[in-house]
Formats: structure tokens, sequence, C-alpha cells
């Protein structure tokens, strides 16, 4: 293992920002996985944390196969991170809408530019990442279904859900869609949680990137034998229940959970007096693929999505 | 008239409301000509809140003049307003990339396609910004290039100093003005001032150019100013970006607007810890400095200030 620090800034009373990479193996550059970009993705650092972890042991056993580099960076900002803010602490942008970045550009685009150098010649590309909303979701991966990724490479992790996303203007300010542009297939990370750590998920990813790289001939790994075939969805397929109330947000159902047509998943309960204001019912028969935590809600909230 | 376009109940025993006001010629009249003023889609940007106050005060001082629909939308981000937050509260969203919306969609995206289907099908549309809390910008309007056959023309009459016409970019595809536009209504994004202040001097050279791109839509029948002749810029090399090379204070030499000749010194980035200068920013180019940093702290990479080339206003 070397660790090395993959891009630095300095700061003015703040110790400098460092994005630090672990790389194993030699080689060919075959897969990169990024961690955080945001300063409240907890689960999605401790994931890279369990990576880091199994690499070591995978390399002091002698199981990368020869001629490949494999490249974990955990966090790429741990500036946020350390003052618990979600976005870049002066500014407030994004460095997952800052790819492919720019040298001479603003603050966020040299930190994108600096790590994107060190990234984009990988083979494939592993981003951990969250969504916008406050919620959990069932493990998954997904792709971009007009890029360069393939789903057939998306199988090979053998999560339970393999999700298409159509491109969205905005996507192209994103890792994983600059990825592509540069010939890396790139498949994103959803776990369970976000702002807390959910051992269970994370096992369930570090387990399916060995799977992913023991099929690409990358590492040794002995999975349990039992292959999982994943459900190939598209993004638009997710049948979301809306809220047609604000208020308190109770579920009555968990993530993953198997409803049946018609099954309560939640009230919406006046927060003054606690009447229920509206009940929340599965509309078809289903599996609770993502579930808002917040103990608020607004109204037109997609609260549930199905599959 | 004011009226509520959408609205939305919160939690806990609020209702966020998006209002306009409109102001119209007494009497039923068909087929008027409608303007629509909008600002308040960024909640740190107040420099539109005093146009708002000084068009319809102007207009009230000679409602006789009024042939035509003036729509007032002072507030498209009324929580963020309220609680000096640029981006939508709770959801730390830019409301600037959320358009068209989608009615079926979440709050955000609710209230973005209820805007967007109030304002569509004014004769113009104009979007006033204030930058952010860190760079003052020189009166301008900038133009996506798709759209500059249609909206430069326009843009001359507005009074700024100076009309910007940018790339397409993908990203730009969810603003505001970028789906008015592509729907056939013509939108202009003016930037003035500078974040969470109120320049007024800005405010009333904006006010006069309102009323000149009314008074050639057939919405005012008063006299109008005499409006400036905007400096031009389409080429992407027009513009020389001065970025910090480390993080410190900006301490500017030169004021806003100012002229400047290759190698002139524009400010010092200091270490008030090292009590040293760390960098001396100099203008790489003859030109003039039409935004310059206000907010004092920069890390490397911060945005100090943007000169536009001299061959550009000379021409």
């Amino acid at each position: 293992m070397k660790k090395r620090i993959v891009y630095e800034l300095n700061g003015l009373y703040r110790d400098s920002l460092r994005v630090t990479g672990y790389e194993f193996g030699k080689g060919k550059k075959s897969v990169c996985i990024v961690g955080t970009m945001r300063g409240n993705e907890v689960q999605q650092l401790y994931c890279c944390s369990q990576l880091v972890k199994k690499f070591k042991q995978l390399e002091e056993e002698g199981r990368i196969a020869s001629g490949h580099k494999i490249l974990i960076i955990p966090s790429c900002n741990p500036y946020s991170i350390n003052i618990q803010k979600r976005f870049w602490p002066i500014d407030n942008t994004d460095i997952n809408r800052m790819f492919p970045g720019y040298d001479l550009g603003e603050t966020t685009q040299r930190i994108a530019d600096g790590v994107f150098n060190e990234i984009k010649d990988y083979k494939y590309g592993i981003q951990f990442t969250s969504f916008y909303m406050p919620g959990e979701f069932m493990p998954h991966v997904r792709y971009m279904d007009e890029g360069f990724s393939k789903v057939e490479e998306a199988l090979k992790f053998e999560m339970p859900y393999v999700v298409a996303r159509k491109v969205r203007p905005y996507d192209t300010a994103t890792l994983n869609y600059n990825w592509q542009v540069w010939d890396t297939q790139a498949f994103s990370f959803y776990t369970t949680t976000t702002t807390t750590i959910d051992r269970k998920s994370a096992g369930q990813c570090v387990l399916s990137i060995m799977k992913f790289l023991a099929s690409n001939g990358i590492v040794k790994y002995q999975s349990n034998g039992r292959n999982q075939k994943s459900v190939v969805i598209d993004d638009t397929e997710l049948v979301t229940v809306r809220t047609a109330k604000s208020g308190l947000f109770e579920s009555l159902v968990k993530v993953g959970e198997e409803v049946g047509e018609g099954t309560p998943l939640a009230n919406i309960v006046n927060p003054y007096d606690g009447e229920i204001m509206e009940t929340l019912y599965a509309p078809i028969d289903s599996k609770v693929f993502f579930m808002h935590t917040d103990p608020l809600t607004y109204a037109n909230t997609a609260v549930f999505k199905l599959v | 008239m004011i009226k509520t376009i959408a609205s939305v109940a919160l939690p806990v025993d609020e209702v966020l409301a998006i209002k306009k006001r409109r102001i119209a010629p007494a009497g039923a009249k068909k087929n008027l000509k409608r303007i629509s003023i909008v600002t308040g889609i960024h909640g740190d940007e107040l420099e539109g809140q005093y146009v708002c106050y000084e068009l319809s005060r102007r207009i009230e001082e000679n409602m006789d003049k009024l042939t035509g629909i003036v729509d007032i939308y002072p507030a498209m981000n009324p929580l963020g307003i309220d609680s000096i937050t640029r981006g939508i509260p709770a959801f730390d969203l830019d409301m600037n990339r959320l358009f068209p919306g989608n009615i079926d969609g979440n709050m955000t995206e609710y209230l973005a396609a209820e805007i967007i289907k109030d304002v569509s099908g004014s004769n113009l549309v104009v979007d006033i910004h204030a930058s952010n809390i860190y760079l003052t910008e020189i009166p301008q309007i900038r133009i996506n290039e798709l759209h500059e056959d249609l909206l430069v023309p326009i843009a001359k009459k507005s009074n700024v100093d100076f009309i910007w016409v940018h790339g397409a970019s993908t990203v730009l595809e969810s603003t505001f003005a970028y789906s008015l536009n592509s729907i056939g209504t013509p939108t202009l994004v003016v930037e003035m001032g500078v974040g969470m202040r109120i320049t007024k001097t800005y405010g009333d050279q904006l006010v006069d150019g309102i009323f000149k791109m009314m008074s050639e839509l057939g919405i005012w029948s008063g006299e109008v100013p005499e409006v400036r002749e905007p400096i031009i810029s389409r080429d992407y090399e027009d513009v020389s970006y001065l970025n910090a090379a480390e993080g410190g204070l900006f301490i500017p030499q030169v004021k806003h607007w100012e002229k400047l000749n290759k190698g002139d010194l524009i400010g010092e980035i200091i270490n008030p810890l090292s009590g040293k200068v760390i960098e001396k920013i100099t203008s790489p180019v003859d030109g003039i400095l039409f935004t310059i940093r206000d907010y004092p702290i920069v890390e490397e990479g911060s945005l100090v200030g943007r000169l536009l080339r001299k061959e550009v206003y000379e021409q």
C-alpha cells in the first residue's frame, strides 16, 4: 500500500486541505474508488475506510493480480466534513458539480481538476455518493444509460438492483459523467444511509466490489458461490409516493420491506394537535426502495420510491 | 393588485407564498403588452428589491402614461430572502438550477413550474441578480449565445454598461432565463452590484433602462431618459479572469470600473498572521475592471476580478 497526497490546497488559518489516496498493486490503472465529496457523507467515508482495510489485507496476502493498480480516495473534501457542512466552506459550491475541473478556475474547480487528473485514466471508476434529499435507499449501483458504462459490467457487482439513470443537464458536471467522457466505465454506489453509519450496507458494498473485481480478474476473491442476479431498472420506472400535506413524518415501514397494494406506508401528522392529516398507501405490490427519513416533511415531497 | 402565484403549506403553521404585483392601466383593455420584473431567485441578492420599489413608485406618479401591464415579482425565493440564504433553505438547492420545474414534482420543482407558468407569455422578462456576496459587478446583462440575435437588440436599450454574450453550457439549461427563452419568452439576466447590499445608483440606472424598454414595447407613453450605449463582448477571450494564487485577505488598490494598463497594481493579498504581502495582483492586459472582489477573505482560486480588454470597449 502506498499512501500519498493526491491534491493539496493551502488554507489561510486552517491546516492544508489534503486529498489523500491509497494505492494498491502495480501496473495499469484498473480501478479507482472515490468516497465523499460532501461534508455530510459519513457512510461513504466509512465504506472507503473498510475498502482500504480490505485491500491492505488482499495485498498482504498476494491476492491483487499483477499488472493492476487500484486507487482509493476516501474523501475529496475533509474541509467540509470537519466543520459538518455539506458543501464547500467558503462559497457553498458542490465539488461534484465542478468536473472535469479547471486548473486556473475557482477553488472547487481547481480541486476537481487536481483530483480528476489523478483519476481520469482508470478503466473502472466507482464513486460513493448521496442523494440530495434526506433518506435511506436500498443499496444499489447506478450508471448513466447513454454513456460509456455498460450494464454487463454493472451486473458484475451482484447488487440487488442496478439503476439506469437518464442524464439530466446538471449531470454533465459530475464525476460520474466526466469519467465516461474520458472512457472510464463509471458506477455510482448508493448505500442505505448518508449521515449515519450503517455497517450492514457498507459490508454489502465492500462485498459487491470484491465480486466485481474478482469477476474482472483484478483480485482473487472467493465469494459464497451464489451468483446473485441484479434487477435492472430505469430510474423513471420507480413508483413515487408523494405527500399532499406538510407536517410530521411518521413512517410505518422500513426500507427494503415488501408492501402489498394498499399497505399504509406513513402518516403525516399535525405538529400541533397530533391529528393524522394524511395516510400514504402503497399503490402497488412492491418493495420500499427509498424512504424519507427527516421527521418533518413538506407537501409534494417524494417520500417513498417503490420498486 | 397583489396576487399569490404559488403557495405551499410548510410543516408548522406557515404558508410559503410567492406573490406578484400587477400594475395595469385602468379599465378593461385587451391585447396589452406585458413586462415582468423578476428578482429574489437567490435569497442573498437584494439589488433587485430597490428596482421593484422604484419602478412601482415612478409608474404610480404617472399612471396615465401606462399603456401595458407591469408584473413585479420581488421574491421568487421568499424563504431565502427572509433568512439570508442564497439557495432554498432546508433543501440547500440553488433555485436557479430547478427550472422549468415539474408541476407534479417536489415542493421546489412545483414552485419553479408555477413560476414559469405565470411568467411565460410576457413580451419581456427582466431577471435581476446581484452577483453574490463575494463580487461586485458593474450593471450588465448576460446573454446565452443561443439567444443572442433576439436579446442583444433589446438589451441595448436597458441602460446597462456592459452586455456579455457567453457560450452555451448544458448546466445552464436549468436556469430561469434559459427555460423561458427556450419557450419563446424573451428574458434578460441582469447582474449588478453585490449580494446582501443595495447600490441605489445602479438601481436608478436600471429603472431608467426598464422605462426605455417599456417605451419600446409600447407599455409606457411617458418621457424616457436617454440610455447609455453598452459595451458588448461576444468573444471568450475578451475577458481576463484574476484568481488568487493563495489564501489571504484581498485589499484592493483600484476602484471598480477603472481603466487599467497592463502591469497596474489591482490589489494585494495579505496575511495578517505573518504580516506579509503574499501576492500582488496586477493587470495582465490593458482593460477595464468590471468585476471586483468585495468579500476580503480569499483562498487559492478565489476570483478577485474580471477585466474587459481595451480593444473591446474602444470599438
